[in-house]
């Protein structure tokens, strides 16, 4: 029965996979046949919003973000070099937008401070020329802005963001050091098998005193030097009681453990196709998760990234690597990669990743773990009912700057003086989740 | 009111108080075997045996404790390039065109994962409004239909389109070489671009013959129109701007013509409300219980050779009120009131008033014409120059087209979307005649009659698969997308008739260039064909003249951001644009008189058979669509079967005959030399003498859930001075021994004697808002009398963020049952079959309740009231979980499993419920729904329930929404999957959501705009304001005595008739 329930949502995933491939071919047709913005929400027929203008800084580190971050930085050379005065290091901002755009163009057409560029580098920056020469202006004015403030500024916020991400890991651990009570624990064993020792050795002392004195009465003699019963003891019902209760618990407790771990996959590891490494993509380049989880800020799924994603960089990065090759391999064959999937949330459970992402503001790391330490990603949490309703309960809604929430903080505050959590607005309720 | 009493009764088994009804209603669920058949005792697998069930059980727990060793890999398969519009689990909405047949309806498609799973209105048209009816809702099924033509067939052997194209084009060559003749039949065609591909067609085939026709059709206004005004066409109806309306056998609201937008138009005139204290008035002539009779305020029963009777009587009454001169005939005997007094109301509405006939004689229709000028209705609510191009087929060239292909006279045949052989009034001489046609070629989607009949089927695509335009209505044009790409090897209809035609275009490519050429130019608001094209494939629609609908977003709901959320449309009705009246009419109405007067006779002895169009099935195109099959006809409220309503006064001569439970007997019923067994219902408001019989069932050819499923009455109808009758005088109908049962839903489900529907006529109304209110005080030590919802046992529960909640106006809900298929397809509400349905166990979230109620005296004995039961009045009253805040439900679980959250709603919790159904014994609006089977699985019991049994038809499932598993109970959940998504959405952009942006699936649906759904703590809401208006006024709570305080709530039913409620 409670396989058939688990089952039932199941299918639909074997309809949506069935689905995604019919819709790989429908994809094709929507481009070459309609190239049409595709009209996405027919209920809303806003005006397309107009393009953001040139040179904007803000707008600028927006575009960074999105295409430039994840080989560049200001400050340090990543995959590329840093870009801290690179506008100085060119005769204007058109020539460097137009090597930004067609830097193998500019490289192979002689221009040398490019080509020392990549005899230092030894690749070729991929073509960027789907930006708008806008775009690529904002991003430059970015630059120019980043440039003027100081080494040591610029560098402050990474360093902060690191400490702050140390500070919550020294937070979630905070309380008692859990070695510090092995250590007493330890301490205290040692002592009572002391007193045990001690106390053995005043009764054999105080035994043979006894057996020397002759002064003593039949009945205390008797009962002084008599031998311990043991048999009566082991056999007394309250022992066979006390022995049976804490064996009956013993075996209820491994049970419910191991019953209540079926179907917990923590450190769940499959093999994956391509052994991508997140320790190296999401540590140390630091590539926002976003970048690559493209539904993490907008929907319910976080998404697998399609190999477009990967070939972003990986056409001009590593491309000699036996990995690479079966990304192209793959777009060669029009198949695409079958990854394993790592978190698998029950089917009767709704899961959105944006509502925790986006409204909860919650890090990705406090679900997934430190996923920019693994090597192998695996499953970090029990992804149980009551670790999620754990959260819940424990969890303080991001109210801040959020007007839907302004009225519920108000009644809040009218009740109590404690923080809102997730579960004072109905966070615990059935149909939160299941539907 | 004093002296009259009036009754609510559901079925006559209920007025009459049959035991077995009594026993039934009494039970929440039916004494039946848990096992589905007798024939059949297995459940997936048990056979019921104790030691089986322990054998099951112990591999079971050994399968389950293996199981855990070893979670399934599970595979994520992301896209080699990923669009960039798409995200997975995120719905995409494409705007697009539903024309099946006759019918048509704007529609956004819902897309998840890439596939189609939900059908919404369009807002942005001004034909249909937004509204969408049963049976588009359900045409989402037959795209994953897995009997669907999966690649192109000669001699029902598939093959490659190479070969196909070319033996059937060197067979048409050879034919058009010979100048052999070629017949080119197909339904009517609603879009420009294939009339144009259609015109090259005839460029290469010179000698081929287009022969156009429409299963139901409307021959008798086509040529009307030509004898009044010169030309053949449908007008634009406007029951909007009518006061008045009369309709002879016209089921404007269910079947007729453009029924979706012909009901969003009537439906806003039942909405009276202080600032606007009016109604429309409907008299409705007709022989069968329709929806449109059943919404009528008076409803004259008349039989259909009668009908010309009263069209000339009236048209005499207008007349002679008017001092114009009158026609011939039109004598009278029965009704002379109703007529009369719908006289006096038309002339007193002249201008603004409507009659329409849903008769196929030209002759009612040009008296009908008649009058319709006499009052001045055109170019008032009549529109001439906005024709409606969804009906133009003339009977006459069907007819034409057979007696030649008997005569041998036609070498190649091409059906083009359409199934003559089934559902034309030939189809048995058409079948015979197919014989000497050399090259027989269908393009059709789906296997039918026809398609059986001929060599060659070109598969075509589903609508959803396809590129196209429309044109429902002259100037007013809407675009069809793909919202997903073939699913089979199939070729959509407009390139095999290019292809063949010699133009290798593809249908995006064409239909694009058309609208290049001949709809770009209509415009002058986008300066580039691209932008035009872009938009109006966003918008899905463009109208001729409409002012620009990104011009006009003054009106519309935008976030606190200014991104519109949703356009204003509402003031750009198609009417206000309507050029003025210019055609002048010139019919000779005394020549139609005497006609009329020789062919109807205002009394006659014999007994008539109405055939007409079932609201569900229409004429069968979607038979093998199980939701319609299993969708509960609004009147009769039965589903899998066609069946003969009889009235009660035949049902008395055959021994007091009675159905009772589903329990009936077959009869024979002979039709000229034709004889066909089929099931009877007696059926309360059937005239005197006539018995009715539905289209679209008894297909041989569609599929499982078609196949014999009923019995085929189009082979009953007769085609007679070039128009298919509707009707056939002097048939017999004999009772046989024979016992059969009919699944009829009507009794399931019952309150027995409650005072739950209540409502009063719009003069009542206007002395008092509250008329026919029923509020119930109970007595208490201290405070005397106060109301029953004063009082409680409960603390109540808080609502403090939102405040979910419904209110249904019964005066606007025509019971057409939108809602019912779109819950339905949202919500994964399995199909369960006809042997379950008779167990009372259907499955639908929202039922809509049928009352019928009849108005009697103290001491009238049970004839009497039953008397009164022949024309009852009806009321229609949808019925969904009420969302009780003190819910009985929620006491009784003995696991919590159905718990009340803070928004109001009751939720159910699927894994946690075990089973006991006490919920659903402790429920007063019996709402809630158990699985006794795993429908989604049970391949062998519930064959017809396709939708989960393949691969392919579980893509139509919602993936937000659990399939449930045997032994859970289940209903109604207010859509929560909408609210949460709504909520987040606003959550995501900083605000509070705002009212119209979340809806369930059933308020979207409607198109008369009888569900309101919102947020009732949001004092802006539609909702919060209509509660806050019509409180202590037309706003109820059902079973408001028991104190269960609902979130839904009811406004009461107003009829505008002068006297009795």
């Amino acid at each position: 029965m409670s396989l058939n329930r688990l089952t039932s949502r199941y299918w639909v995933r074997i309809g949506a996979m069935a689905a995604t491939v019919l819709t790989l071919h429908f994809s094709a047709i929507a481009q070459d046949g309609a190239a049409t913005p595709a009209p996405a929400d027919g209920a809303a027929a806003a005006a397309p919003a107009p393009a953001a203008g040139g040179g904007d800084a803000v707008a600028g580190e927006a575009v960074f973000n999105a295409n430039c971050k994840q080989c560049h930085a200001i400050n340090e050379q990543v995959v590329g070099p840093a870009l801290r005065d690179a506008h100085k290091r060119w005769p204007s901002d058109k020539a460097l937008t137009e090597f930004i755009k067609y830097p193998q163009k500019t490289i192979d057409g002689g221009n040398a401070y490019a080509k020392g560029l990549y005899d230092k580098y030894k690749q070729y920056m991929p073509n960027h020329n789907f930006l708008k020469d806008e775009e690529i202006g904002s991003v430059i004015a970015w630059i120019k802005a980043e440039s003027a403030k100081p080494v040591t500024a610029a560098a402050a916020p990474a360093a902060a963001d690191g400490k702050g991400g140390a500070a919550a890991d020294a937070g979630a651990g905070a309380g008692i050091d859990s070695s510090f009570l092995t250590y007493i624990l330890g301490a205290l064993v040692l002592v009572l098998i002391l007193l045990i020792a001690v106390l053995g050795l005043i009764t054999t002392v105080l035994t043979k005193y006894l057996n020397n004195n002759e002064n003593l009465t039949e009945a205390d003699k008797e009962y002084a030097l008599d031998a311990p019963n043991y048999k009566s003891f082991f056999g007394s019902k309250a022992f066979l009681f006390v022995v049976t209760f804490i064996f009956t618990m013993v075996v209820l407790k491994a049970g419910f453990d191991k019953v209540y771990g079926i179907n917990v996959n923590t450190g769940y590891a499959p093999t994956q196709p391509i052994p991508f490494s997140h320790k190296l993509h999401a540590g140390t380049y630091e590539i926002d998760c976003g970048y690559c989880h493209t539904g993490v800020y907008k929907g319910k799924s976080a998404t697998i990234p399609s190999v477009n994603i990967c070939l972003n960089c990986h056409n001009a990065i590593k491309t000699g690597s036996p990995n690479m090759q079966k990304l192209y391999k793959a777009v060669e064959n029009n198949k695409p990669i079958e990854w394993v999937r790592v978190h698998n949330l029950p089917d009767l459970a709704y899961f959105n990743h944006s509502q925790h992402t986006v409204v909860g503001k919650i890090e990705c790391e406090k679900c997934h773990g430190a996923i920019k330490e693994m090597e192998v990603v695996e499953q970090h949490s029990t992804l149980t009912m009551g670790w999620c309703i754990n959260c819940h309960r424990e969890t303080v809604v991001k109210t801040e700057g959020n007007a839907y929430y302004d009225k519920l903080v108000k009644l809040h505050a009218d009740k109590t003086n404690k923080p809102m959590t997730v579960e004072n607005i109905g966070g615990l309720e059935c149909s939160k989740c299941h539907y | 009111m004093s002296e009259q009493n009036k009754i609510y009764w559901k079925g006559l088994e209920e007025l009459t108080n049959e035991p077995s009804f009594v026993a039934n209603a009494e039970k929440e669920f039916a004494s039946v075997p848990t096992a589905p058949s007798a024939s059949s005792n297995t459940l997936d697998g048990l056979t019921g045996q104790r030691r089986d069930f322990l054998k099951v059980m112990g591999f079971g727990m050994a399968a389950v404790s293996l199981a855990a060793c070893e979670t399934p890999v599970k595979k994520a398969i992301p896209f080699l390039n990923k669009p960039e519009e798409y995200d997975p689990s995120i719905a995409n909405y494409y705007a697009s065109s539903y024309a099946d047949g006759g019918d048509y309806c704007a529609v956004l498609v819902k897309t998840r994962e890439g596939r189609p799973i939900k059908i919404e209105g369009n807002k942005l048209s001004s034909v249909t409004q937004g509204g969408t009816s049963a049976r588009v809702q359900a045409s989402i099924l037959s795209l994953y239909d897995t009997e669907r033509f999966k690649a192109p067939t000669v001699r029902k052997k598939e093959t490659t389109w190479a070969a196909f194209d070319k033996e059937v084009g060197e067979k048409l060559a050879e034919i058009a070489g010979g100048n052999g003749r070629i017949a080119f039949v197909t339904s009517s065609i609603v879009s420009p671009s294939f009339k144009q591909a259609l015109a090259e067609w005839i460029a290469k085939y010179p000698s081929t013959n287009v022969v156009v026709y429409d299963p139901v059709s409307a021959s008798g206004i086509l040529n009307a129109n030509k004898a009044s005004f010169g030309s053949a066409f449908v007008p634009s109806y406007y029951f909007n701007k009518a006061d008045v309306i009369v309709s002879f056998s016209a089921d404007f609201l269910g079947t007729w013509l453009s029924s979706t937008e012909y009901t969003k138009q009537f439906a806003a005139g039942r909405k009276p409300t202080a600032d606007r204290p009016h109604m429309n008035r409907l008299y409705s002539f007709e022989a069968n219980l329709s929806l449109t009779g059943s919404n009528a305020d008076y409803r004259a029963p008349i039989k259909p050779s009668a009908e010309g009777v009263y069209v000339a009587a009236l048209y005499n009454a207008v007349a002679s009120a008017l001092g114009r001169p009158t026609v011939a005939g039109g004598s009278i005997t029965a009704h002379k009131d109703t007529v009369a007094q719908a006289a006096k109301d038309l002339v007193a509405a002249a201008g603004k008033s409507l009659v329409v006939s849903g008769s196929n004689d030209v002759n009612v229709q040009l008296l009908v014409n008649g009058i319709n000028e006499l009052l001045g209705n055109y170019g008032k609510t009549i529109d001439i120059n906005t024709q409606l191009l969804t009906r133009q087929g003339q009977d006459a060239d069907l007819a034409a087209f057979v007696s030649q292909a008997k005569s041998g006279g036609v070498q190649a045949v091409i059906f083009n979307d359409c199934n003559p052989v089934f559902d034309s009034a030939l189809g048995t001489e058409l079948k015979a005649a197919l014989g000497s046609v050399s090259l027989k070629v269908a393009i059709a989607s789906r296997p039918d009659e026809t398609t059986e009949a001929v060599d060659y089927v070109a598969a075509a695509h589903h609508y959803l698969e396809s590129w196209g335009d429309a044109e429902p209505r002259t100037g007013y044009y809407s675009l069809t997308q793909p919202a997903i790409t073939k699913i089979f090897d199939t070729r959509q209809a407009l390139e095999t008739v290019l292809l063949w035609s010699g133009n290798t275009t593809d249908a995006y490519k064409y239909v694009s260039s058309y609208w290049a050429n001949n709809v770009y130019p209509r415009q002058n608001s986008y300066g580039s064909f691209r932008d035009f094209w872009n938009y109006s494939l966003h918008d899905g629609i463009f109208e001729v003249g409409a002012p620009s609908l990104r011009a006009s977003t003054a009106g519309a709901v935008k976030d606190s951001t200014g991104n519109v959320v949703m356009p204003e449309v509402a003031g750009v009705g198609p009417f206000e644009r309507a050029s003025p009246h210019t055609a002048s009419f010139s019919a000779d109405v005394n020549a139609a008189a005497n006609a009329v007067d020789g062919t109807y006779k205002a009394t006659s002895t014999g007994t008539d058979l109405v055939i007409y169009e079932s609201i569900g099935l229409g004429v069968g195109r979607d038979a093998n669509n199980p939701w319609l099959q299993e969708f509960a006809d609004p009147v009769t409220r039965a589903c899998w079967d066609n069946y003969i309503t009889i009235p009660q006064s035949l049902a008395k001569t055959w021994g007091d005959f009675k159905v009772n439970e589903g329990d009936t007997i077959l009869a024979n019923l002979k039709v000229g030399g034709t004889t066909i067994k089929v099931p009877v219902l007696v059926q309360p408001g059937q005239a005197k003498d006539t018995i009715g019989l539905a289209l679209g069932y008894g297909r041989e050819v569609a599929g499982k859930a078609a196949k014999g499923v009923g019995v085929n009455a189009h082979k009953l109808l007769t085609i007679a001075d070039g128009a298919a009758k509707y009707f056939v005088a002097n048939v017999t109908v004999e009772k046989t021994e024979e016992k059969y049962r009919v699944a009829h839903v009507q009794t399931h489900h019952t309150i027995m004697g409650r005072d739950i529907v209540q409502g009063s006529t719009l003069n009542e109304w206007k002395k008092n808002p509250a008329a026919g209110r029923h509020i119930v005080e109970v007595t208490t030590g201290d405070k005397g009398h106060v109301p029953a919802t004063s009082m409680s046992l409960w603390p109540g529960h808080t609502r403090p963020n939102h405040a979910w909640g419904m209110v249904v106006d019964m005066s606007a809900c025509i019971g057409c049952g939108a809602c019912t298929i779109a819950c339905q397809v949202e919500n994964n509400v399995p199909v369960v079959g006809k042997e379950e349905v008779l167990n009372r166990r259907e499955m639908h979230w929202i039922r809509i309740d049928r009352y019928y109620s009849s108005s009697y005296k103290e001491g009238d004995s049970l004839s009497m009231k039953e008397e009164a039961a022949e024309n009852p009045q009806v009321v229609f009253q949808p019925l969904m979980c009420q969302h009780c805040n003190n819910a009985p439900c929620e006491t009784v679980c003995p696991v919590a499993a159905t718990t009340h959250s803070t928004e109001g709603l009751n939720q159910m919790a699927y894994n946690r419920c075990i089973g006991t159904r006490y919920c659903a014994n402790n429920c007063p609006y019996k709402v809630r729904r158990f699985n006794w089977f795993s429908y989604p699985q049970n391949a062998e019991n519930f064959p017809l329930n396709f939708p989960t049994l393949s691969d392919l038809g579980r893509m139509v499932l919602n993936p937000d929404v659990t399939v449930r598993a045997r032994g859970v109970m289940e209903k109604c959940s207010m859509c929560v999957q909408r609210l949460q998504e709504g909520k987040l959405n606003a959550k995501k952009e900083s605000r509070r959501p705002i009212d119209g942006e979340i809806v369930t699936a059933c308020a979207a649906a409607c198109s008369a705009g009888a569900i309101i759904f919102g947020d009732m703590n949001d004092a802006e809401s539609k909702i919060a304001q209509l509660m806050d208006a019509e409180s202590g006024k037309r706003n109820y709570q059902l079973l408001s005595e028991i104190n269960t305080n609902p979130s839904v709530s009811y406004l009461t039913k107003i009829r505008n008739t002068a006297d009795k409620a």
